[in-house]
């Protein structure tokens, strides 16, 4: 356990007042978070953001640019060292980090499926740990298959070893929506897969994301799923916001590391003809 | 005498040492795995712990066997002569390959694993029981498996201390300078090992997670 230092942090974990829990909306504030007592630069400095409900913002970043370090901040897998992140209005400190983590979705690269579980037992996981009853849970688990594209007379009952890799990142997406959280996070999910499963994927989501109103938090370093997926673009380099943008947006800025990534678009852009 | 006729001649007194061979076994191996086990569940937390039981448990494995029986007949309630002090020796013998095996399955998990557990809300105790558990499964159970094999060859040395088992043939065999003798224990005791080799072999594929 972490000392906390800090006032607020020494509130009791139950709210008097919680906030209505439908507005799943995340809010950084003053967010830095280094590691203990590391003389290093911070991995994300002075992060202020709000994610409002419903949205999907995602996190564009070079490797080490801090988004994963941002996404686990939200679910209570690291807490700030300073500054405050406010998932529901109330300070990821002060939650209950079980019960937080189970009201939130999280799909990261490779899935992370449990390899000793079928498939329905990994997406029953989180009904099964809030004791659901089995009829239920058998029920839930069908229309996430169906809803994420797989047939559950023919999945079912499958170990993870035996699905494809865009396989098992559609079994992690249907986990992630198992006990229908408000707030999904997704680390690279489809950062491990051929590019037309990719591609496949993408669009799929895309759709899924526009139906189901989700909040989400995408983290990426492509900037074409960045565009395709998002509705705020928030860009990262070393740690802190360069800039905050929609997506049509964001190819208009200004700025060395903004130029970088559009340059990404075009392979062909720079090279001596 | 050939072996042969020794073995017609001798073989209630042979089976009866087996019996008791296995016995000894089994009480040794049941008390290693109840210990070890949850030792090894606990050292994956605990860095100092897991220093001085790894540490204990291999300086337990150096100790050549015929000294560790010697050593433990003067120490009073466990030691003596007899079996007690004999099941007492094998249990320190069989501990090493149980906890590092325990240990290492426990951690030797998929870190993305972990990690999609720990995100999706389970307690620690959670994590144990229905994640790391059933995935380190058989590497614990391979240890458990060279830990029987090598506690049912230690255990024939367990009759210097009259322990009794099949290596009471074998050091009267080794008096006798006879080879009939000898292999009346030996052969016995290499047909254990062989026959738990395989059985556990077998148990460890079945609980294999692919």
């Amino acid at each position: 356990m972490m000392v906390s230092p800090a006032g607020w942090r020494c509130q009791p974990k139950m709210d008097a007042n919680p906030a209505p829990p439908l507005q799943a909306t995340i809010e950084f504030s003053e967010v830095t978070y280094r590691i203990a007592p590391s003389p290093a630069p911070a991995i994300v400095s002075d992060i202020s953001l709000t994610i409002p409900h419903g949205e999907t913002l995602i996190l564009l970043g070079r490797s080490g640019s801090g988004k994963t370090t941002l996404l686990k901040l939200v679910n209570a897998l690291l807490l700030p060292t300073g500054g405050q992140v406010l998932v529901q209005g109330r300070s990821t400190s002060n939650w209950d980090a079980i019960r937080l983590r189970r009201g939130i979705g999280y799909v990261i690269q490779e899935a992370g499926l449990f390899p000793h579980f079928t498939v329905a037992e990994n997406i029953g996981l989180v009904p099964t740990l809030e004791k659901w009853d089995k009829p239920r849970i058998t029920a839930r688990v069908e229309e996430l298959l169906t809803l994420v594209g797989l047939d559950p007379r023919d999945f079912a009952d499958r170990r993870p070893h035996q699905l494809s890799g865009g396989q098992r990142q559609r079994v992690g997406v249907a986990r992630a929506l198992a006990a229908d959280p408000q707030i999904l996070l997704m680390d690279e999910p489809f950062g491990a897969l051929d590019p037309v499963t990719r591609a496949e994927l993408q669009r799929e989501f895309r759709a899924l994301a526009l139906r189901l109103r989700k909040t989400i938090v995408f983290v990426t370093h492509d900037l074409r799923e960045a565009l395709l997926l998002a509705s705020q673009i928030v860009l990262l380099q070393a740690g802190r916001i360069v800039c905050t943008a929609a997506p049509q947006e964001f190819l208009r800025f200004d700025h060395p590391e903004v130029r970088a990534f559009t340059a990404s678009l075009d392979p062909a852009a720079g090279v001596p003809a | 005498m050939t072996t042969w006729t020794f073995f017609i001649e001798h073989r209630s007194e042979i089976a009866e040492a087996t019996l008791s061979h296995l016995t000894l076994v089994i009480i040794a191996m049941g008390i290693a795995i109840a210990v070890a086990v949850p030792l090894g569940m606990l050292i994956v937390e605990h860095a100092t712990l897991r220093n001085i039981a790894l540490g204990l448990a291999s300086i337990f494995q150096t100790i050549p066997s015929l000294a560790l029986f010697g050593f433990l007949i003067p120490i009073p309630f466990i030691g003596g002569i007899g079996r007690r002090t004999a099941i007492v020796a094998l249990v320190l013998y069989a501990l090493l390959p149980i906890l590092r095996n325990t240990y290492v399955g426990l951690t030797g998990i998929d870190p993305a694993v972990l990690e999609a557990a720990k995100a999706m809300g389970m307690t620690g105790t959670q994590i144990l029981w229905r994640v790391r558990l059933p995935l380190a499964l058989s590497v614990i159970l391979a240890g458990i498996r060279t830990a029987t094999i090598i506690t049912i060859g230690v255990a024939t040395i367990a009759a210097a201390i009259g322990a009794g088992g099949l290596g009471t043939f074998i050091f009267r065999g080794v008096a006798m300078v006879s080879d009939a003798v000898i292999l009346a224990g030996a052969i016995p005791a290499a047909l254990l090992a062989l026959i738990a080799d395989i059985f556990l072999g077998w148990v460890e594929r079945r609980l294999k997670v692919v």
